[in-house]
């Protein structure tokens, strides 16, 4: 299938989102395309497949003008649109899944199950996936939904498959395994259009780019004919010198210290420590127990065993109150979930944890509330018309920095991160990456995990290698290589 | 984002917000003018006080049930609380208790009894909706096991206990200005305090709050815990406007303390309401219960209508929303 869309203009409100971008797709290509959040990408492929209307512009398929109405019937022409949030109903079997909406029925409305199976059973194959059907879709890995979102779209006989971040959640093996079923769908004839942040992805699965920028199509090119410099710079529209900004660290005492911790069924024996001023990168596959690890250390889960010491002395942390009393702040890795009201205002976000600051008597001070965040709105350069935005409404980046400026409000001792960039594009990476290093500056003692591994090179001072709940090995910043690091986080020696 | 784009997010959200804020104003304005019109004594003064005495029990149950709902939980068991420490009172003030230390005495009754709700939530991990249903019948069946099925009476001739229901203090009925004062209190908890602000934060998604250092279980707990108080103080009020604790009381009060709730704007969800939005609610079911009286309209056609209201209520909210 080609697809063709010229001249695509829209507009919500008087937000003009999209002026005059184009984008080609030819049959059997994965076309990355790429763009700052914000940038329109999410609202072009809505506008291909019929959830928005453009304003003004031209599609056409094969040759041949066609505009859909609505997703479902770009679905029943061939185009499919895997979505980042995955479309999984967890309580249901993943033949169910793989069934929704599309069920084969006897004529007296009876589902044959065993056809249905059979043809699961054959796409599965196809994919090489070894999947119970049975299963409840729940019980599967993200990885595995999203091979269950796949199937389902190449059963509707789908032609072009729109992917959303396909990897953000995805182990490593699971990414390699993705990327052997986009290439056997490549040669199949079936396009990708592939929408992620990830640059080393883009480079290592994509055949051409569209660099996205404000709403307008910067760029269209062939992927051997452009690196990794120059797709950064068409993105953000000004030379990033370096994606990691640079800092000489000072390191001081020993704040925070685990002993032989052990959480059961998540982490073993764990026992590493972090100085004030230091950056500690915690990294390691998906599943290796980092993100358990990080929630007991800050009581959010009971440890089973194990000592914590803060500035040189043994204490407890029961709960997360206490975790906060004693100088800790801990972004979790799932901004949305764990860290935002997202119907609540901006100020209601950065306030919550600080409330007991700004109420002297019990009652909550406004004035100085809106003083103290609005110093963080401009600190953290959140961009907002208004304290009183909710978080629902802001970018990716912005989110995740008013969940950072929440807890630097505590004038946090310790700072947990765990993934702090998953999501945020280059500009807003760059800026909390900054940040960081202010806070060290000031004597803030960092633990970042992350599972990307030039971040974990970039930023760290030292490094920890986790494998199955297990620490397999420390390492030096000026030690360490991404194939150490695989090494440790892969059980080798 | 450029500053235009900005500006426009900016307004829009202004004007939701305004439309938010003002739709159960407008809903019990509304209903005034067509009440007034169909019947002009409904505005005389007295009519109007008779009305904030009437709305006094539904208010205060109503208050405790929209903290309640904006951490989103539900509490079925206000009826049965009032029910039960009614004739808990009662009992005591026929044995012999100083009336106004037995109001006291029914408060934190009602209290341990709505503690009793937060702790099956929260540390029994219960479901609120199921937890407060299984109470609801224990307090209910308490309260006749208590009464042996009978109304208390003779509940002596205590002048300020019989002033707390019925009494009127520079001619405005008691009932209502505890009412009233109830609700500055509760505003001030609600939107100057930190409390109140845990309290929408848990409403509003309760693993952020806990992460941020909430003490969810202790919030819960203390609100669940206000709620039953706020029912036993209620239930003091029938108990004095009656004369006598009725074995049935405060049946299918929980609905009503729903509906106004709901009707106020407060999302079932949690972390999205105001208390003012309940008050005004608490005024259009008075209002209607009182201007359907008023016109004559049968008991059984009421509820009909107030059901119907309700549907509208909240389906205008829903259009405003989408």
């Amino acid at each position: 299938m080609q697809i063709e869309m010229k001249d695509i203009h829209k507009t919500f409100g008087k937000n003009q989102v999209l002026s005059g971008v184009s984008f080609q797709l030819m049959p059997g290509e994965v076309h990355a395309l790429m763009g700052e959040n914000g940038a329109g990408k999410s609202t072009l492929m809505n506008i291909l497949t019929g959830l928005h209307k453009a304003d003004k512009g031209q599609i056409s398929i094969n040759g041949n003008e066609t505009y859909f109405s609505n997703p479902k019937e770009a679905e029943q022409h061939g185009i499919a649109f895997i979505h980042q949030e995955l479309n999984i109903w967890p309580e249901m079997t993943v033949l169910e899944n793989l069934f929704i909406g599309k069920e084969i029925s006897s004529k007296l409305g009876v589902l044959q199950t065993r056809k249905m199976k059979a043809l699961a059973k054959e796409q599965f194959d196809k994919l090489s996936v070894s999947l119970s059907l049975d299963q409840e879709a729940g019980e599967c890995s993200v990885g595995q939904q999203q091979m269950i979102e796949i199937a389902k779209a190449l059963m509707t006989n789908a032609e072009v498959i729109i992917m959303d971040e396909p990897t953000a959640a995805l182990t490593e093996r699971e990414i390699s395994k993705l990327f052997e079923v986009i290439t056997a769908l490549k040669k199949n004839g079936v396009s990708i259009v592939y929408i992620s942040h990830r640059m080393e992805e883009i480079f290592a699965i994509c055949d051409r780019i569209t660099i996205m920028r404000d709403g307008k199509t910067v760029d269209t090119t062939n992927i051997s004919e452009t690196d990794f410099d120059e797709v950064v710079k068409k993105m953000v529209g000004r030379e990033l010198t370096e994606r990691y900004p640079k800092r000489t660290p000072s390191l001081g005492d020993k704040v925070f210290e685990v002993k032989n911790a052990s959480v059961k069924g998540s982490f073993e024996d764990v026992s590493f420590y972090v100085r004030s001023g230091e950056i500690v990168g915690v990294s390691g596959l998906m599943g290796a127990g980092r993100t358990e690890m990080m929630r007991a250390l800050f009581g959010v889960d009971r440890l089973d065993t194990g000592e914590i010491w803060i500035a040189g002395k043994k204490t407890a942390i029961k709960n997360p109150q206490e975790a906060v009393k004693k100088g800790l702040g801990f972004i979790t890795e799932n901004r949305k979930d764990e860290g935002l009201l997202l119907d609540t205002s901006i100020r209601e976000n950065i306030a919550l944890p600080n409330l007991s600051s700004f109420s002297p008597k019990g009652l909550i001070d406004h004035k100085r509330e809106a003083e103290f965040v609005d110093l963080l709105i401009k600190r953290l350069t959140i961009k907002t018309a208004s304290p009183e935005t909710h978080a629902r409404h802001l970018s990716g980046g912005n989110q995740q920095k008013v969940v950072i400026a929440k807890w630097i409000g505590i004038g946090p001792k310790v700072l947990i991160l765990d993934e702090p960039t998953r999501g945020v594009d280059v500009g807003a990476k760059r800026e909390i990456y900054t940040l960081m290093n202010e806070l060290t500056e000031r004597g803030v003692a960092i633990i970042m995990v992350s599972s990307e591994l030039p971040e974990i090179l970039g930023m760290s001072d030292r490094i920890i290698v986790v494998h199955e709940g297990r620490i397999s090995g420390e390492i030096h910043a000026r030690e360490a290589t991404q194939e150490r690091i695989m090494t440790l986080a892969t059980g080798g020696r | 984002m450029k500053t235009e784009q900005l500006q426009t997010e900016q307004k829009r959200i202004h004007f939701d917000g305004v439309m938010q804020k003002l739709g159960p104003f407008l809903g019990l304005f509304i209903l005034v003018i067509i009440v007034s019109i169909l019947n002009p004594s409904f505005l005389e003064p007295l009519n109007i006080l008779n009305l904030l005495r009437q709305v006094a029990i539904n208010g205060l149950i109503a208050f405790g049930m929209t903290f309640v709902i904006l951490t989103g939980g539900i509490d079925l068991s206000v009826g049965a609380i009032l029910a039960l420490s009614s004739a808990l009172v009662a009992g005591m003030i026929v044995s012999g208790v100083d009336p106004v230390l037995a109001i006291i005495l029914g408060c934190i009754i009602g209290a341990v009894l709505g503690m009793i709700n937060g702790l099956l939530i929260t540390k029994g991990k219960m479901a609120p909706f199921i937890a407060t249903l299984a109470t609801m019948t224990v307090f209910r069946g308490l309260t006749l096991v208590y009464t042996d099925g009978n109304p208390i009476t003779g509940l002596g001739t205590n002048y300020g206990f019989q002033m707390f229901g019925r009494g009127y203090f520079l001619g405005i009925p008691v009932p209502a200005i505890t009412m009233v004062l109830a609700f500055v209190i509760l505003w001030v908890l609600l939107h100057k305090t930190p409390f109140g602000r845990r309290t929408y934060a848990i409403g509003g998604n309760e693993k952020a709050a806990l992460i941020s250092g909430i003490k969810v279980t202790r919030v819960k707990v203390m609100i669940y815990s206000l709620a039953g108080l706020l029912s036993a103080l209620a239930g003091a009020i029938l108990t004095s406007r009656l004369h006598s604790a009725q074995p049935t009381a405060g049946e299918s009060y929980e609905l009503d303390a729903i509906a106004a709730v709901v009707l106020g704007g407060t999302s079932l969800s949690g972390g999205r309401g105001r208390i003012v939005g309940t008050l005004i609610g608490v005024l259009i079911i008075g209002t209607l219960n009182n201007g359907l009286n008023l016109l004559g309209v049968s008991s059984f056609y009421q509820l009909v209508v107030k059901g119907i209201v309700i549907l509208i209520a909240v389906l205008l909210d829903r259009k405003k929303s989408a």
